[in-house]
């Protein structure tokens, strides 16, 4: 039975449309007597906390209890990776961040109760930009770096290309804000709905909140209503927050934070500041790349290690760099922890590295699609930390396959001709590469498991490690497991995910969820198939799955199985900078084309062509999904999604009115998405690509697209603006190239 | 209306059956009370009208014919439900079919995350039912729903997937009328059914709050915690919801959703489909209104440039009885207006003829559905010889309030519309607009702009 590569739906898709699908919060009328919670704020980026009285908010009319630091029977610290996310602090690192939280009968009651409870401040001196972080000398972690090669080209290249560029960070905006209700279960234990990522750290970190062992804690995610890395860390505060409150009261508790408080509270994509100078010689090839990176980490340390790592393996994108030197420094900040999202680190990089190889062009007079061909990787090249880039030559099948289905070459002419009859809005049009490492930077976290179950009817319980938040997880879980099986679909049924069935779970990040659990359902299925064959085999033809089971029970073989799965041959040395970090690379390409208005500075996405390596796609419509939604979710992270902090360090930007996320007005008018042929991935569950994160970078053809048409309007000038480009951003560029004056100047100043 | 009589128990139809609450808070929002009875189906997302998750329908009357309406549910005060007929995504299945909508959904990969999934399928519902509509659904009816996930398209290919409404129940529901909505009184809520009435609640009563589609209002409420104990809705007043077009005028009743006014001006000019669709979202449309716009004296809402382009004036009703006010001489400072306590916005009124030229432009950085950084509005109307004979410079986002720019226009007037009338508009900008930087964008790009602005209605005149 052939199950997976087939088109089918969401697995939840008819519960999506009918509106029975449940998310955390729809589970509160469950609990009786659930208390919500609400946070106290501090006013303030950076302050020490002097007092902290709460007795006015006591006598507010619902207002049950108050969570303070002296409530934790722990170690109150969430800190992931490092100690540093004290639940209650002393000092306030952030503007906004809680200092308490009030717990009360009604949510309304809990924001009046926490309006009450007077704090005093002392406010103290905050670094709120990263050039304030340099100054300072305030970072998170040591200068990371990695280096290959000779960078004496620099000095002797025909051509250098010197500059910054700084990059806008990005709020997640799932859809569903973070959610956790907690309560005692019972047996006596907490049990916790949370919509995290990441079951086994929430439940970790809840046990050390609460100072017991882990197996006292049970976290259990049913889907999210969207994550896209927000939730791989940043779940863990409310969870925690709901759990304490439960030790304390004995009722359920239920925190969801607000969007405004999600927005102000919780870690975004980091906005990047790039120093860079490269050397390139007369025909356009990359000689040598000196490259620092800046990444604003906000307060705490967070994941922003392993994402500006990811960063220095992905500021090469699709280009070979014979001589470089890749620095990063995670600046510290008095603002949010700025987290995971989607690409993690690479994106910044990837971008910096696409601005560059345009600017060269743009000063060779060469057309940019030639210069990022010209320094493609070929087969047998290896990157910058050492590892060989396999499939390299699936770069350059994609380019020349897309730009043949994309009519590059021809409507690269017809946009000319559109320009020169167009005094006052320009088009523009770009193709960009993308390649993207797959795995877990971080080797320990590649594994996976599974455990599933098969009953004597024939029906399976697949449970698995990974967390569903709309990537389409469960919906391809349910394929493999259908297809490993060889039993029909329905008959299968993907579980929620629990701490309680598989344990010590990574999170379901790097877009590596189906690789690692699909291929641990994979095994555990083999296990089950492997010993029902001969039960089969010793019953009639007509013999149903059902009968075979039923069988297999009566001979006394188990129907269940736990899976594993570990990703092999991946190491890296941090110190040396050397290692293969990546399992393997997925590729792609897009070409798109923009026209631009001199009038308003604003811009159309006329058109988009994507070509994507998915390898063997397990489930063409989840994934055709994901290089769409990634697609745009970049184009709004390049060209609309500005996230500003006031003089404060105040979330400028903490609504969803001031907050612009794409809408109907960004989809491309024609927006064609294809796949690559006949690229099954060796070595990978099903042959087939991990598909979440890169596209996300497609969207770079856009940015590069716009600096075309801003380039048209001015007379061969080199262009550049910082990102995102607003409307206010191109409509500066284009006058800056019309006055010829378009070298060297990088951003509009921005008050904010 | 009927004399203030005890508080009546708050009344409506909940997909198909009737629901009495007792008590509620008049700021309670329907979509915590849908949620709280176990109705989850509409999410919130965000409580300020940006993203639809909260999407239900009402049943209302369109000119006459009945039609499902897409609203914010995060958005409406409860008892402004009175006498409503609601339905929730919950209620479009029936014996586990699902609606054309919600299948064509399922089937296109409509849904990844699916938090997003009911409120779209409520706003398409509401179009594939659209009365009248003979083409394919116009996918611009989702403009108000956000996704995260999906990038659209395969919601775009849903819409477009959709033919017919079946002949169904709720096709048969529209062949019946609409629900009356007439005069409500219950505890915190007044919706009065006469000018006279309303003023005299807002007289009576120094802390109730007009209100009229509550999409200012309740993100006042929402996010910024504003609370009143009384509300007076304007939605029962037949008056403020009338429109007549004559050969002299046109008049709007100032509650008449913004919609509606699209629907109801059969001789509008082009400017005001390229205004409306660029005023807020059509979940917004549905329930907000000229008066509640006007009102708020917002220096960046859209009303305001577009009608003092065009002349209008504004008929005030109060307890101290009537008067029109042009509308240049409305608004009096930041949010501040000639309006006294108790009177209210009953009407626009748009003089005929129309410029010959008027266009409308708005500045933001999301194309739909965003607030303006600058929105302007120019109109000119030329003598034979190519004169001008009237022309109007109208701006929200430069200065404290929408303004017109008379010198400008008393600049050009009488001369020949050229590139050098142009300039000197730019020169009145350059000298007298004073804009401000936030989040939006910065002083110098809002002057810039603006000045471009001229440029670019003057480069797009019909030649
Ligand atoms: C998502 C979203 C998008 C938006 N986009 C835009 C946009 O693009 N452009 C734009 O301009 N605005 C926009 N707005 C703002 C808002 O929708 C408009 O201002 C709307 O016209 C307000 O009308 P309302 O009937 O909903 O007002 P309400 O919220 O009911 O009332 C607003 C104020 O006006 C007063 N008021 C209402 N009616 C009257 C009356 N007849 N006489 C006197 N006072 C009255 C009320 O007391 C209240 O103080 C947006 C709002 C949202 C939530
Ligand atoms: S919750 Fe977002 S529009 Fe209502
Ligand atoms: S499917 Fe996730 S927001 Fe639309």
């Amino acid at each position: 039975m052939k199950t997976a590569g087939q088109p089918v739906p969401h697995e939840s898709a008819n519960g999506h449309v009918t509106g029975e699908a449940l998310y955390t919060d729809d589970l509160a009328g469950r609990f009786p007597g659930l208390l919500h919670a609400w946070p106290v704020l501090a006013p303030h980026a950076h302050a020490r906390v002097i007092s902290l009285d709460a007795a006015l908010a006591r006598v507010e009319p619902g207002v049950i209890d108050i969570l303070t630091g002296a409530d934790v029977p722990g170690d109150g610290n969430t800190g992931p990776s490092r100690h540093d996310e004290p639940l209650f602090p002393d000092e306030v690192m952030f503007h906004q961040q809680p200092v308490a939280w009030v717990l009360a009968d009604t949510l309304e009651a809990a924001r009046l109760g926490a309006s009450r409870v007077i704090a005093k401040y002392e406010p103290l001196p905050a670094i709120l930009t990263i050039q304030e972080a340099i100054d300072a000398g305030s970072y998170l972690t040591d200068s990371l770096r990695i280096a290959r090669g000779d960078l004496s080209a620099l000095e002797s290249s025909a051509l250098r290309v010197e500059g910054e560029l700084s990059l806008g960070g990005q709020e997640h905006f799932y859809l569903e804000t973070q959610a956790s209700i907690a309560w005692r279960d019972e047996s006596g234990a907490i049990s916790v709905h949370s919509s995290t990522q990441h079951p086994s750290e929430t439940q970790e970190v809840i046990a050390r909140v609460l100072g017991v062992p882990r197996h006292h804690i049970t976290v259990e995610c049913l889907r999210m209503g969207g994550a896209f890395g927000g939730k791989e860390v940043q779940a863990n505060a409310c969870a925690a927050i709901a759990a304490l409150g439960v030790w304390k009261t004995g009722r359920a508790v239920s925190v969801r934070l607000t969007r405004q408080l999600d927005m102000a509270l919780t870690g975004k994509r980091h906005p990047y500041l790039a120093r860079y100078a490269a050397g390139f010689s007369s025909d356009g090839r990359i000689e040598a790349l000196r490259l620092l990176l800046y990444s604003d980490g906000g307060w705490s340390l967070d994941l922003s290690e392993p994402i500006m790592w990811r960063s220095l393996f992905h500021c090469d994108n699709a280009y070979h760099l014979p001589a470089v030197e890749v620095t990063g420094r995670v600046c510290r900040t008095h603002k949010t922890s700025q987290t995971a999202f989607r690409g993690f680190g690479g994106p910044q990089a990837m971008v910096v590295i696409e601005d560059i190889l345009a600017q060269a062009a743009q000063r060779l007079s060469l057309p940019a699609h030639v210069i990022r061909e010209r320094n493609f990787y070929r087969e047998g090249d290896t990157t910058h930390y050492g590892q060989e880039v396999e499939g390299a030559d699936r770069i350059l099948t994609i380019w020349q396959r897309l730009k043949k289905t994309s009519r590059f070459d021809e409507r690269r002419s017809v946009v000319a001709a559109f320009n020169a009859q167009h005094a006052h809005v320009k088009r523009g049009i770009a193709i960009t590469p993308v390649k993207f490492g797959i795995s877990f930077t971080a080797t320990f976290f590649n594994q996976g498991g599974a455990l599933v179950l098969i009953y004597r009817d024939g029906s399976v319980q697949v449970n698995h490690g990974g967390t569903e938040m709309g990537q389409g997880l469960f919906t391809k879980i349910r394929q493999i497991a259908a297809e490993s099986l060889g039993v029909a679909e329905e008959r299968v049924r993907v579980m929620p995910t629990r701490t309680d069935k598989v344990p010590n779970t990574s999170a379901t990040a790097a877009s590596a969820g189906t690789d690692l659990n699909g291929a641990a359902v994979v095994d555990a299925c083999r296990q089950i198939t492997g010993r029902l064959g001969p039960v089969a085999a010793s019953l009639p033809a007509s013999a149903t799955f059902a009968d075979v089971c039923e069988a297999a029970y009566r001979q006394r073989i188990p129907l269940f199985a736990q899976g594993y799965y570990k990703t092999p041959d991946i190491h890296f040395d941090p110190v040396a900078g050397r290692g293969r970090p990546f399992y393997y690379f997925a590729y792609g390409a897009a070409v798109s084309e923009v026209e631009v208005d001199a009038f308003t500075g604003a811009h159309r996405l006329l058109r988009t062509d994507i070509l994507e390596d998915v390898g063997d796609s397990v489930s063409p419509i989840v994934d055709r999904g994901q290089i769409e939604g990634g697609f745009i979710q970049g184009v709004g992270w390049l060209t609309l999604e500005e996230l500003l902090w006031d003089d404060n360090g105040r979330v400028a930007t903490d609504s969803a009115s001031t907050y612009k996320l794409p809408s109907w007005s960004e989809v491309p008018e024609v927006f064609e998405v294809n796949f690559l042929e006949r690229a099954t991935q060796p070595g990978v569950v099903l042959g087939s690509k991990a598909v979440g994160e890169p596209p996300l970078m497609l969207a770079i053809s856009v940015r590069e697209a716009i600096r075309e048409a801003v380039a048209a309007f001015g007379h061969g000038d080199v262009v550049t603006f910082a990102s995102p480009a607003t409307p206010e951003r191109i409509f500066f560029a284009v006058r800056r190239v019309r006055m010829g004056s378009g070298v060297f100047t990088f951003s509009v100043p921005h008050p904010l | 209306m009927a004399p203030a009589t005890a508080a009546q128990p708050l009344e409506f139809l909940l997909n198909g059956s009737p629901v009495h609450v007792d008590t509620a808070s008049p700021n309670m929002t329907l979509l915590e009370f849908l949620r709280a009875r176990g109705l989850t189906g509409a999410k919130e997302g965000c409580a300020e009208g940006e993203c639809g998750a909260c999407a239900v329908v009402l049943v209302a009357d369109e000119g006459g014919r009945t039609a499902f309406r897409a609203v914010n549910s995060c958005l409406m005060f409860l008892p402004m439900a009175a006498q409503q007929e609601i339905y929730t995504v919950e209620s479009l299945a029936s014996h586990g079919a699902l609606a054309d909508a919600q299948r064509a959904m399922a089937a296109a990969g409509g849904s990844q995350c699916g938090y997003c999934t009911p409120g779209f399928v409520m706003s398409l519902f509401a179009e594939h039912y659209r009365p009248g509509r003979t083409g394919p659904c116009d996918t611009l009816a989702l403009a108000g729903n956000l996704c995260r996930c999906t990038g659209y398209r395969p919601i775009r290919d849903a819409a477009l997937a959709l033919g017919a409404p079946p002949d169904d129940r709720f096709r048969r529901r529209l062949g019946q009328a609409s629900p009356a909505i007439g005069a409500v009184e219950i505890d915190g809520f007044a919706r009065p059914s006469t000018v006279e009435a309303c003023a005299d609640i807002l007289a009576r009563d120094p802390s109730a709050a007009l209100v009229s589609g509550a999409t200012d209002l309740g993100v006042d409420s929402n996010l910024h915690g504003r609370r009143w104990p009384t509300l007076v809705s304007v939605e029962g007043i037949s008056e403020l919801r009338d429109f007549s077009e004559t050969t002299t005028g046109v008049t709007i009743g100032a509650g008449l959703p913004l919609t509606d006014i699209g629907r109801a001006w059969r001789e509008a000019p082009p400017v005001l489909a390229e205004w409306l669709t660029l005023f807020a979202s059509p979940l917004i449309r549905n329930r907000a209104t000229l008066g509640g716009n006007l009102a708020t004296a917002s220096p960046i809402g859209d009303a305001a440039p577009l009608l003092l382009a065009l002349d209008a004036s504004l008929r005030l009703a109060g307890s101290g009885g009537r008067r029109t006010v042009p509308l240049a001489a409305f608004f009096t400072g930041y949010r501040k207006t000639v309006l006294e306590r108790g009177e209210l916005i009953a009407a626009i009124e748009i003089p005929r003829p129309l410029p010959a030229l008027v266009r409308f432009y708005k500045i933001a950085k999301r194309r739909l559905d965003d607030i303006s950084t600058v929105a302007a509005a120019m109109a000119i109307d030329q003598d034979t010889a190519g004169r001008v004979r009237r022309a109007r410079f109208a701006f929200g986002g430069v200065a404290a309030t929408p303004l017109r720019l008379v010198e400008a226009e008393q600049a050009v007037e009488g001369q020949p519309w050229n590139e050098a009338a142009v300039e000197r508009v730019q020169d009145v900008i350059q000298r007298t607009l004073t804009p401000m930087s936030d989040h939006r964008g910065t002083k110098e790009f809002r002057l810039e702009v603006s000045k471009s602005l001229v440029e670019k209605f003057w480069w797009e005149r019909p030649r």
